[in-house]
């Protein structure tokens, strides 16, 4: 009988049935979509700001301090150590390595740059533009382009193999070079494929690959400094304390966490002679920026929830409401308030699982379209987000339904049958 | 059931204080009064999604401004350099300061190479330290030079002149300054090599006039080109150019976000409006009975319709008021607890969420006027 009633509820009465499943389903599917986004905006945001550029830098243990302004080296570039080029691939094998998004090498050296008949003085970077590495079985790219997103070349990129350079855009306005152009380098003729713009100190340089500054400098296998850029957890506590005065247990938890600091030190364990330090400017200011904009996605979502769990109590509510003059029938017909509710009860959890599943699919492929277009990227959808979306539409269903249930049930049959309801 | 009575007598008395008020009106309150419990879920849903809808729009406008000011404590977006490593004329400073007009700071910096007892080279730096704290918040000193002849220190040059720590001679030029660190200074850049002093420390020592200034400007892209325009053009003897890095980060960051924002706003009014609309068109549906009742007493359909459609724009109007208060409420409480700043209330929001909630609560009164318009009220009062 229970199950016919039931049958019958939602078979005669489609119109209410489908508005508050309607309900239902729109604010599980908001609920989905704003804690997939939420929960995974911190991910994504720290990747844009990946855009910054570098946030370590990894110079040789016992460095001379620079002599610089503005970008402008005053002290010869052969002094003082470097670090070798053939480490470089060992940052790929740190424990955070997925993190490590890109480095890239710097050799600064000074040398003079004769085009037609004028003659300067200029310092030439050598650098990876997209090098291919290998680290064991593992390949991938990593130079400037995806380290200094912001550095931007009218022409083209020059090969990492090539002989081909780049020229910074004051440079070039000033010895009047354009892309095609050749120009002599250290005795050297190479290719000027693209003008460089920077907006920093490279606007006054000229950036080729890393073998060609190794040549004029007569040093194979050296590099100078190298930025890495790297995914990074925000600075807490444990990240501040000194890891010399960590005990065991701590100090496992501060080297498997993906803070700055500890990345920095695995990055001197697998370089050798090599000192890594966070770059404040970018390292320090992501946090904040990471944290803010996470709680303020937080905030947003606890709104939603909070919006879509009254839209769906002030649907049941309704839906319930209008059905007076049923409850009096049934209870004339000598139903107990037991029975009225568990009806009710059984009408609401069959509504909350029905629009609860349509809902959070419908949510996730909202997530995925924000992802997409937002990010070009995916949302992940937890697994365990799930069952935790059907527990809340229920419960929120059945919060919704319970006052309107308990009015219902306490309606005396007489006037509900009288039609006074 | 008790409540009726007295509902009547007030009704009564409202007549006799007011003999003149319309029936239509007096239609519309009896339907508010009598049945205040589905008045009341559909005004709780109406008022739910008004809130939401000012909450979001509310922040989606001011969160940027907020998250402009989180941007900033990346430091200087604009650099003024003298050409070729010039210094800049003196009063440089006070015409960037008067181009900025207090939209943003600027720090002034002069450089030189001094060197040490032991004949090394180290870069000095002069500047007004009490801004560079604003400015590079980034930082990490142990502690501020305060008073004269002390020195910031960098991390790496620390070694070179005092590893000590104790006080040091640097000469530039002939002339020596005895100096003693005040603290140490780690930024990871280049600025762990160079020391740095009191703009009258230094310029009482070198004679030496700033070559930079570094801005950080406060506000859009446009408006940071346009700082950089009138710059370039009051200083014509000086490199104006914006830091592409801090510029660039911020514009893709901030641009990201505003489009999360935007497609949670939308999303979430969307919800919200359907939601209302769901409720509503239940509510209007179950209202057929007073439909038939007026149309069996000989009602026009435009005078029906009429009261159908006054009722649910009274509600949408009531509901947009009250929802307007509430999420104001809502963003100021976000802005407080995320930004430590209130967000402002947008009277120009109030417009558009009084014509949406409008815009919803008639949307919902039609679907169901013109299912019932097709059925005889007969059938309706005989309970079919």
């Amino acid at each position: 009988m229970f199950a016919r009633l039931l049958y019958e509820s939602f078979r005669r009465q489609k119109r209410r049935k489908l508005l508050a499943g309607i309900a239902i389903t729109l604010g599980v599917a908001i609920a989905t979509a704003m804690i997939a986004v939420a929960t995974d905006i911190g991910d994504k945001i720290n990747r844009e700001l990946r855009t910054y550029g570098a946030n370590l830098l990894i110079t040789p243990q016992e460095d001379t301090i620079d002599v610089e302004i503005g970008g402008v080296n005053l002290k010869p570039p052969s002094d003082g150590n470097f670090l070798s080029e053939a480490d470089l691939p060992k940052i790929k094998g740190t424990f955070w390595r997925n993190n490590i998004l890109g480095f890239s090498p710097m050799l600064p050296v000074n040398v003079s740059l004769v085009h037609g008949d004028s003659t300067q003085d200029v310092t030439v970077v050598g650098t990876y533009f997209a090098k291919k590495l290998a680290f064991g079985k593992e390949q991938f790219t990593t130079g400037v382009r995806n380290t200094h997103p912001w550095w931007k070349v009218e022409g083209a990129w020059p090969a990492d193999d090539s002989q081909e350079v780049l020229v910074g855009e004051n440079l070039a306005q000033r010895a009047g070079l354009h892309p095609g152009d050749a120009i002599e380098i250290a005795g050297q003729k190479h290719n000027l494929t693209g003008i460089l713009s920077t907006g920093g100190a490279e606007d006054n340089e000229v950036v080729a690959p890393l073998r060609v500054a190794q040549q004029i400098l007569g040093k194979p296998d050296t590099v100078r400094r190298v930025y890495v850029s790297a995914l990074t957890k925000p600075e807490d506590a444990l990240a501040r304390r000194d890891p010399k005065s960590m005990s065991g247990e701590i100090w496992d938890r501060w080297y498997c966490s993906p803070y700055v600091q500890s990345i920095a030190y695995q990055l001197q364990e697998a370089i050798p002679h090599s000192h890594a330090e966070q770059i404040r400017q970018v390292a320090q200011n992501e946090g904040t920026v990471l944290s803010r904009i996470k709680g303020l996605m937080l905030l947003i979502t606890l709104a939603a929830l909070f919006a879509s769990a009254l839209a769906v109590s002030a649907a049941m509510a309704t839906a319930i409401f209008e059905r007076r003059r049923e409850v009096g029938l049934m209870k004339a017909l000598g139903a107990g308030n037991f029975a009225v509710a568990a009806l009710f009860f059984a009408e609401s959890t069959l509504l909350a699982l029905m629009g609860g599943l349509i809902g959070f699919f419908s949510g996730s492929w909202l997530a995925h379209q924000i992802g997409r277009s937002i990010f070009d990227s995916q949302i992940t959808i937890q697994p365990v987000l799930f069952p935790v979306i059907m527990t809340i539409a229920v419960v929120v269903t059945f919060a919704g339904s319970a006052a309107a249930i308990r009015r219902a049930v306490k309606f005396d049959p007489v006037f509900a049958l009288r039609g006074d309801a | 059931m008790s409540s009726v009575p007295q509902t009547r007598q007030s009704v009564a008395g409202r007549r006799a204080a007011a003999p003149h008020t319309s029936m239509f009106m007096r239609m519309l309150l009896r339907a508010a009064v009598l049945r205040r419990g589905r008045a009341a879920s559909a005004l709780l849903a109406m008022v739910v999604a008004a809130a939401v809808a000012t909450a979001m729009m509310n922040l989606y406008v001011d969160v940027q401004a907020k998250l402009r000011k989180e941007f900033r404590s990346y430091g200087a977006n604009v650099v003024v350099v003298g050409k070729d490593g010039a210094s800049l004329p003196s009063d440089a400073l006070g015409k960037v300061e008067s181009v900025l007009a207090g939209r943003g700071m600027a720090v002034p910096f002069a450089y030189v190479v001094a060197r040490t007892s032991g004949g090394q080279s180290v870069v000095v730096a002069g500047t007004d330290l009490e801004r560079v704290q604003k400015l590079d918040r980034w930082w990490s000193v142990s502690g501020w030079p305060s008073g004269p002849g002390e020195a910031l220190v960098g991390m790496r040059a620390l070694a070179v002149v005092s590893p000590d720590r104790n006080p040091f001679d640097l000469s530039f030029q002939g002339h020596t300054i005895h100096l003693s660190p005040a603290g140490t200074l780690q930024t990871g850049a280049a600025e762990d090599s160079r020391l740095y002093l009191p703009m009258a420390d230094f310029a009482a020592w070198t004679s030496i006039q700033p070559s930079t200034i570094e801005i950080a400007a406060n506000g859009s892209a446009e408006e940071i080109n346009a700082v950089v325009r009138r710059l370039a053009e009051s200083l014509p003897v000086a490199d104006v150019h914006p830091v592409r890095q801090i510029v660039e980060g911020e514009a893709r960051v901030l641009g990201k976000t505003r489009s999360t924002l935007y497609a949670a706003a939308i999303l979430i009014i969307l919800t919200a409006a359907l939601c209302v609309l769901a409720t509503l068109t239940g509510w209007v549906f179950d209202r057929r009975r007073d439909f038939a009742i007026m149309k069996a007493l000989g009602a026009s359909e435009s005078l029906i319709s009429g009261f159908f459609a006054a009722e649910a724009a009274a509600l949408g109007a009531v509901g947009a008021g009250l929802g307007f208060i509430i999420g104001i409420g809502i963003a100021a409480w976000i802005g407080r607890v995320n930004f430590n700043a209130p967000v402002v209330p947008r009277l120009s929001v109030f417009p558009v969420v009084l014509a949406g909630s409008i815009a919803v609560a008639l949307l919902s009164a039609i679907v169901p006027m013109s299912m019932l318009r097709r059925v005889q009220p007969a059938l309706i009062l005989k309970g079919e």
